[in-house]
């Protein structure tokens, strides 16, 4: 991808089988070279997140609880397994902390296809 | 005043280093100019003589030593007697000839036990009781005997009683009085304790005098003859029939001394020599002895605040009482007697329960002037603060003790001015002030901020209140929820699961929380559940509850990687297994440390690698240690008697034995345990959540020790068991602590937490107080029954080693961004900012 390129191009890539994933758990996809967490919920929705977690500096948040938050339980989160800074799963905002958030990235389900889109 | 100076270095002289004394030394602080020397005639430094009976049950000497605080910077002179004073050269002199000059000095040298002038009183086994070394020579003296008796049925006598009865003589307790304690209780409250005490199998003889002690032809103590002609035959006998106050050194040098003993005192404790003091049961102030020691605390405060140059004066003495006698309650506050003109008395009474309550209160019953409890105190500590304040009574007073009055009584409006605690004379504005200016949220902080409840502990149920209520005024719930997903605490969802048999998350959410819970909740439930033996931690749904530690049955490190910590029970180790373990750190390059608990750490595993670090490490023999559970971790022990020429046990075996029983077992926070061969303590037993001592003829037991944030020493549970007794003792502490401990609430807290604290922890678990003994049996039976290694469960489940990869995608390539750098030869996570120099270890999956 360059600067000049206008266009917004969808690169989606298979990452595994969805039953690869645990419900309610996340685990780390290489894609790119980028490490991305992705989480399976309770509801069988699918989650993806940056696996860095900006708090300690280390590639961990795929291996965080996952769980809700907030009023009638509307935030999907999970919780660094580091320092236990909880991120929300739709916007990647820290819930312990305003100024600290994560990238967060496409993810769909195509039959039994997981595939993450990070360009 | 006292022509006091407070340039530097003036020279202070305390004669006597029983409590009194050591709280003037502590209370004058090491920031004062004074140069302290304190003469202890005991070889021993202070302790605290009012739980003495408490020797007997702990067997340990050091566990009564008082705290070193302040007295740390004086110079302690102990075994050391003062056998005159010089007061026109200001010099003391020792029994061992030294001159000890001084610029003020403070006379604290206490009192003696009281013996009746009547015959055969200096026979052997004749004892008083007042000392540490007394108990011994008591302990030593009754190993062989049967019958015991107590001359006094003060509150004294009674401890020497229950001193007696913890030996396992047959106890006898004689009164001249009708009934017991007559100095605290009156009559009908006396007869109320007669009740509690017959009902241990203590005799009393009430009303009796005792004329003579029957001796035979070695003098020693074959019975007592009493005045009216009986006799009672007995193999030992305690004095307990008041005190003296030790007087002899002041009366020697001249200074006033009162007609009935003690050393005449001002309000600010100067004696008739401006340059001496004189404190506790040894002065008298106001024609008054007093023989406890709240009043000796307030005159070594007084003394010390002169000390450092500020005005002070003996603010009255409260007199009030509460102990534990022989288990029974009994309290005593304020003008228990109705000597003020025209009290009234309003009395409960119930000979079922064993309850007895006296309210004395003003004519026109609006204030409550004095009282006595026997039976159930826990209206105390409000009702001494009401006591003599200005604070109108609520309408009916007679709910202050009535059994369904206790929660009334509490909810009493206490004035600022209230003193919630007599020992360190702090009162409730003092400590609501402190919960505020310092957001005090427990106990532990209003002890450590106002030192109130840290003397004899009776006022901690009213901090709690107080600090429940302010909290709750601050706007601040003291919520037991666990998180916001359950509005229970862990103890609650504990005793939901087990009594409900659920076995899932889901169905306990489902039905008493909300949502689908967090990182507080989950890990907590899984605990639980784990707890309760419902297979692997990560069997069904489990899996998903487990914090990462859990989850990859490994240590978090601070880059991403993992540590692995093979059990090595007891610490012992063979040197195969030794070659296995260094095998393995040198291929997969791991960073190698010995670990605190006697077992060896490896550190820069990366996820894919962990089941092969295992089975290699299962293949050698070896299993999980939890170190990264909350379970137990390690018992520590030192080679005992197999190899050390201290030992007097085996606690090696012992070690490996409890480690290996205990092995895998989730509980609300990390277990340590330790074993010691002998009294040298090398495994730092008390340093443990459980920590055995060996003695000659069996085991200590010790609970609820800890290091780390706030260290604490285990306090003794038990003397002298047989290796049975002990497990069984163990079992039951760790399945009532696995029950009822909140989230991430180790055994210390768990056991302060406890009302009744070690006292009740020992009725539970001995006595059975609640019937659930054979229960908690049951359970550890079953834990211990079903135990399995999880890593070796692992290993043998293709679906649950399906974790264990890097990526999802990509499930052999290492993740990128761990590196190291290398360090006394070994790896270790680089700095921020440092560049790595080598890449992290690089082994392929073995799968």
């Amino acid at each position: 991808m360059t600067a000049a390129t206008e266009l917004v191009l969808e690169h989606w890539v298979e990452v595994c089988e969805y039953h690869d994933l645990l419900p309610e758990r996340g685990a780390a996809a290489l894609v790119d070279g980028v490490q991305v967490a992705v989480f399976r919920l309770a509801n069988g929705s699918l989650r993806a997140l940056d696996n860095l977690d900006p708090c300690s500096g280390a590639y961990v948040l795929s291996r965080g609880i996952v769980g809700t938050s907030g009023t009638a339980n509307s935030v999907n989160t999970v919780a660094s397994p580091m320092h236990k800074q909880r991120f929300d799963l739709d916007t990647g905002q820290c819930l312990d902390d305003d100024s600290i958030s994560v990238p967060t990235y496409p993810v769909r389900l195509v039959g039994e296809s997981v595939q993450l889109d990070v360009s | 005043m006292a022509p006091l100076r407070t340039s530097s270095s003036r020279r202070l002289v305390v004669v006597g280093y029983g409590m009194v004394a050591h709280r003037l030394v502590d209370a004058l602080g090491e920031r004062s100019d004074w140069a302290v020397t304190v003469l202890g005639e005991e070889n021993r430094p202070a302790y605290d003589r009012v739980n003495l009976s408490g020797y007997f049950a702990s067997g340990d000497p050091d566990s009564l030593t008082l705290p070193i605080g302040a007295t740390g910077s004086a110079e302690l002179l102990l075994g050391e007697v003062a056998v005159s004073v010089d007061r026109q050269a200001q010099l003391v002199v020792t029994g061992s000839g030294r001159n000890v000059p001084y610029d003020v000095l403070v006379l604290a040298t206490g009192s003696r036990p009281f013996v009746p002038p009547i015959d055969g009183r200096d026979a052997a086994g004749a004892f008083v009781y007042r000392t540490i070394d007394d108990l011994d020579a008591i302990r030593a003296y009754a190993a062989d005997r049967r019958v015991g008796a107590v001359v006094g049925g003060g509150l004294l006598g009674l401890e020497a009683a229950n001193a007696l009865r913890s030996l396992g003589l047959e106890t006898h307790v004689v009164e001249m009085a009708g009934w017991l304690m007559p100095q605290q209780v009156d009559e009908a409250g006396g007869q109320m304790l007669r009740r509690h005490v017959e009902s241990l199998g203590v005799r009393l003889r009430l009303s009796s005098q005792t004329a003579s002690v029957l001796v035979d032809d070695d003098v020693r103590v074959r019975g007592l003859a009493f005045a009216d002609g009986t006799e009672l035959a007995a193999d030992l006998v305690v004095f307990s029939a008041g005190v003296r106050p030790r007087d002899e050194l002041a009366r020697e040098c001249g200074l006033t001394v009162g007609e009935r003993g003690g050393v005449v005192v001002d309000d600010q404790c100067l004696t008739s020599d401006p340059n001496v003091f004189a404190v506790g049961e040894c002065a008298q102030l106001a024609g008054r002895v007093y023989g406890l020691v709240a009043p000796g605390y307030a005159m070594a405060e007084t003394v010390a605040a002169q000390l450092v140059g500020r005005e002070a004066t003996f603010p009255g003495a409260d007199t009030s009482t509460k102990l534990k006698l022989l288990g029974v309650d009994v309290a005593s506050f304020g003008d228990a007697f109705g000597a003020v003109e025209g009290a009234l008395e309003l009395v409960y009474s119930d000979p079922v329960s064993g309850r007895y309550g006296k309210l004395v209160v003003t004519d026109d019953a609006k204030r409550l002037l004095g009282g006595i409890l026997v039976g159930d105190a826990s209206a105390y500590p409000t009702l001494r603060a009401l006591a003599g304040s200005d604070q109108a009574l609520p309408a009916e007073p007679a709910l202050l003790i009535l059994p369904s009055g206790n929660g009334e009584a509490g909810s009493v409006e206490l004035s600022a001015a209230a003193q919630v605690c007599s020992c360190h004379n702090v009162t409730k504005g003092d400590i609501c002030a402190a919960i505020h200016e310092q957001a005090i949220v427990d106990v532990g902080g209003i002890k450590a901020c106002t030192k109130a409840g840290t003397g004899c502990g009776s006022c901690v149920p009213l901090l709690k209140k107080l600090l429940g209520a302010e909290l709750s005024k601050a706007g601040v719930e003291m919520s037991t929820a666990l998180c916001e997903h359950f509005a229970y605490s862990r103890a609650e969802l504990f005793a939901l699961v087990r009594v409900r048999q659920i076995t899932t998350f889901s169905a306990l959410i489902a039905e008493y929380g909300n949502g689908r819970g967090c990182d507080i909740c989950k890990p907590a439930v899984a605990s639980i559940l784990a707890s309760l033996g419902n297979g692997h931690i990560h069997s069904g749904e489990q899996a998903a509850l487990q914090d990462t530690n859990d989850h990859f049955l490994a240590n978090l490190q601070r880059n991403g990687t993992y540590s692995v910590v093979p059990r090595l029970p007891g610490g012992e180790v063979t040197p195969d297994k030794l070659l296995a373990i260094a095998q393995v750190a040198k291929d997969f390059n791991l960073y190698t440390k010995i670990t605190g608990g006697q077992r060896i750490d490896l550190f820069g595993a990366r996820v894919e690698q962990l089941p092969a670090i295992w089975r290699r490490l299962v293949d050698a023999g070896m299993e999980s240690g939890h170190a990264y559970g909350k379970a137990l971790r390690t018992v520590k022990s030192c080679v005992g008697q197999t190899w050390c020429r201290f030992g007097v046990q085996d606690s090696t075996s012992l070690a490996v034995m409890l480690e290996l029983r205990y092995r895998g077992l989730r509980s609300p926070h990390k277990l340590k345990a330790g074993v010691s061969g002998c009294a040298r303590e090398c495994a730092e037993a008390r340093g443990k959540d459980f920590g055995i001592i060996a003695t000659e003829t069996g085991w200590n037991l010790y609970l609820g020790g800890n290091g780390g944030f706030t260290p604490r020493h285990a306090e003794l549970f038990a003397t002298d068991l047989d290796t049975d007794t002990l497990v069984t003792f163990i079992d039951r502490f760790l399945m009532f602590y696995i029950r009822t401990a909140d989230r991430l609430q180790r055994t210390a807290p768990w056991l302060e937490s406890l009302e009744g604290g070690m006292g009740y922890l020992r009725e539970v678990i001995v006595d059975d107080r609640l019937g659930i003994c054979a229960e908690l049996d049951a359970a550890m039976q079953r834990h211990v029954g079903s135990y399995r290694d999880e890593w070796r469960s692992v290993l043998e489940d293709p679906e649950k080693l399906r974790r264990f990869t890097s990526f999802v995608n990509a499930p052999g390539t290492p993740d990128p961004s761990i590196t190291f750098v290398t360090e006394r030869d070994q790896i270790r996570p680089p700095q921020p900012g440092e560049a790595p120099l080598i890449g992290g270890p690089r082994l392929k999956v073995v799968s």
